[in-house]
């Protein structure tokens, strides 16, 4: 190459080092975007089986093999512009919620492993975990028996059930309040999308963000109790309970 | 320079058009083929082949995977399931045969684009505008795994705009079209033959897949050469084609060895002189295609102490 400058030692080290700050520069921002798509609404949930965020976002390879072989077409693959991960997997549960196939077959299709195929039995699912966000609007709060959420549960009787109050509105009626248990839930979703209300009362949120967590050294001293068959401070005084007293 | 406006006139002059776009042709049904067996499923409900480039599976039982992507899931600290793996052996060890660049010539639904924008700016004469160093992608692909490792994530494929390309065709665009634009006005009005020859982390890696791959083209008639530079104008890394083509007197030989050369063969349909053709990269002769004198002169000089500094 006649036309070529000639490489020396000066050159070569500016040239490296302008390329070396160039693409440091991009990877540095390529971090910083993928730092900040680790973050998902709470809005848009995984698939059964699916690793903790961190994890997913290091395994799925965004190929949408369980897209194709999710049998409700639940799932779908986060296009440019939406604000989950891009091209990973998610489903809203209020447009369609997962129906819980007894073979799982987005797990099956998976190649990575972003969804476990350790998830064996869909019950075992926790693809986040629905809470009565909202007891103004909800209408067995409000007295009524709509029972809804109650009903579609695939977990009937376990992940919701229905729990009697007294109503203190009308005096003389019951409210039946829907409960979730988190160890039963799967967060499926069906409760959600069959929410009568404008906007559902019940949704399914990520389980790191609805649920709380007890402190790892406490004991509920009724628990105890009921272990070792009789009270663990023996001997305590019973002081009698003063009761509030009645307005006039 | 009336060739590079119009290289391959001669060749079309003297072998007719089909002729001296065959190759050109049969890589554009290759992409097309492959785009559309991929379509098959969710247009037609025929499902031949499932997923993306990314990973797929065929005719429900051959796993294909991104060797790439994988190795970045690998520095995230994730080793992916056998099926995948499995997946990515078997695009290794085809793409390590046949060019690892072939990804990019034969597959890579971009290439579309931006050899539109290489044809458009040839037809409005633009300069080359900015060229950063060809290994520029090789500092990006390293940089892709250092990402990975630091942010546990598989880091290229939230900005890649080869599968952001791909799986916009097959499983919906939302805003990736304003990805392809942005490659196809890199290439146009920023850098010629930016993104694929300077920039994309992908082919760089692809490109180390095949460095020692069998296919590769050769100029075994570079004797024959006319020095019209049509093979220069229309190469995407024309810095292959110097050694094989014009080595002859540094004792190099006829195949083009370097693994930046993607197998498109586009040299081998513009030269009106039959100079290339594919081939294996055995037998890459080094003195024999000179006239007698040369050749001895050639060997004298190589074994001389000394020589190659």
């Amino acid at each position: 190459m006649p036309n070529q400058k000639p490489v020396n030692r000066r050159s070569f080290l500016a040239g490296t080092a302008r390329t070396a700050c160039g693409v440091g520069l991009a990877g540095l921002l390529l971090a910083l975007y993928a730092g900040q798509a680790r973050s998902r609404p709470v809005t848009a949930l995984r698939a059964p089986g699916a690793l903790p965020e961190a994890a997913f976002l290091g395994t799925c390879v965004r190929c949408g093999l369980c897209v194709r072989d999710c049998p409700y077409d639940t799932l779908r693959l986060a296009k440019l512009g939406e604000p989950v991960a891009l091209g990973t997997p998610y489903f809203v549960a209020r447009e369609v919620p997962c129906e819980m196939c007894e073979d799982i077959p987005c797990v099956k299709a998976c190649p990575t492993g972003a969804l476990d195929p350790g998830l064996t039995d869909i019950d075992d699912a926790r693809m986040g975990v629905a809470v009565l966000v909202d007891h103004e609007t909800c209408l067995n709060y409000l007295g009524l028996r709509c029972d809804v959420c109650y009903r579609v549960c695939p977990v009937l009787g376990e992940a919701i059930t229905l729990e009697r109050l007294h109503n203190p509105r009308t005096g003389k009626h019951a409210l039946f309040i829907p409960t979730v248990h988190s160890d039963h839930c799967t967060g499926c979703g069906k409760c959600e999308r069959s929410c009568v209300l404008e906007e559902a009362a019940i949704k399914v949120l990520p389980r790191k963000v609805a649920l709380g967590e007890l402190g790892h050294h406490y004991r509920l001293g009724w628990e105890e109790k009921a272990k070792r068959g009789e009270s663990l401070v023996p001997g305590l005084v019973d002081l009698p309970d003063r009761l509030p007293e009645a307005r006039p | 320079m009336s060739a590079q406006r119009n290289p391959g006139a001669a060749a079309v002059e003297r072998y007719g058009w089909p002729r001296a776009h065959r190759w050109l042709l049969m890589r554009r049904a290759s992409q097309l083929l492959i785009l559309g067996l991929f379509l098959l499923g969710p247009v037609a409900g025929v499902w031949l082949i499932k997923g993306n480039l990314a990973s797929s599976l065929t005719l429900d039982w051959l796993p294909l995977s991104d060797p790439y992507v994988l190795v970045q899931s690998l520095f995230a600290g994730h080793v992916a399931a056998g099926t995948a793996l499995l997946g990515a052996l078997i695009v290794l060890a085809v793409y390590a045969a046949i060019g690892g660049r072939v990804y990019c010539a034969w597959v890579c639904p971009v290439n579309v684009v931006t050899d539109g924008a290489h044809w458009l700016r040839s037809r409005l004469d633009l300069q080359k505008g900015w060229q950063p160093k060809r290994n520029t992608r090789l500092w990006l692909l390293a940089a892709t795994l250092a990402v990975s490792l630091a942010t546990g994530t598989i880091a290229w494929e939230f900005v890649n705009p080869v599968s952001m390309v791909f799986r916009g065709l097959v499983f919906g665009m939302g805003f990736a079209w304003v990805v392809v634009a942005a490659v196809f006005l890199f290439d146009l009005v920023v850098s010629r033959r930016g993104w694929c020859g300077h920039i994309c982390p992908v082919g760089a890696f692809y490109g180390l897949v095949g460095s020692a791959s069998l296919l590769r083209v050769r100029a075994d008639r570079r004797a024959a050469c006319d020095d019209c530079m049509d093979c220069f104008a229309v190469c995407p890394e024309p810095q292959v084609l110097t050694p094989a083509l014009k080595g002859a007197r540094h004792g190099r030989g006829p195949v083009i060895l370097s693994s930046d050369c993607s197998n498109c063969g586009r040299c081998i349909d513009v030269c009106s002189q039959e100079v290339f053709r594919f081939g294996t990269r055995f037998n890459n002769r080094t003195w024999s295609d000179l006239p007698e004198p040369e050749q001895r002169k050639g060997r004298n000089a190589a074994s001389a102490p000394g020589v190659g500094t």
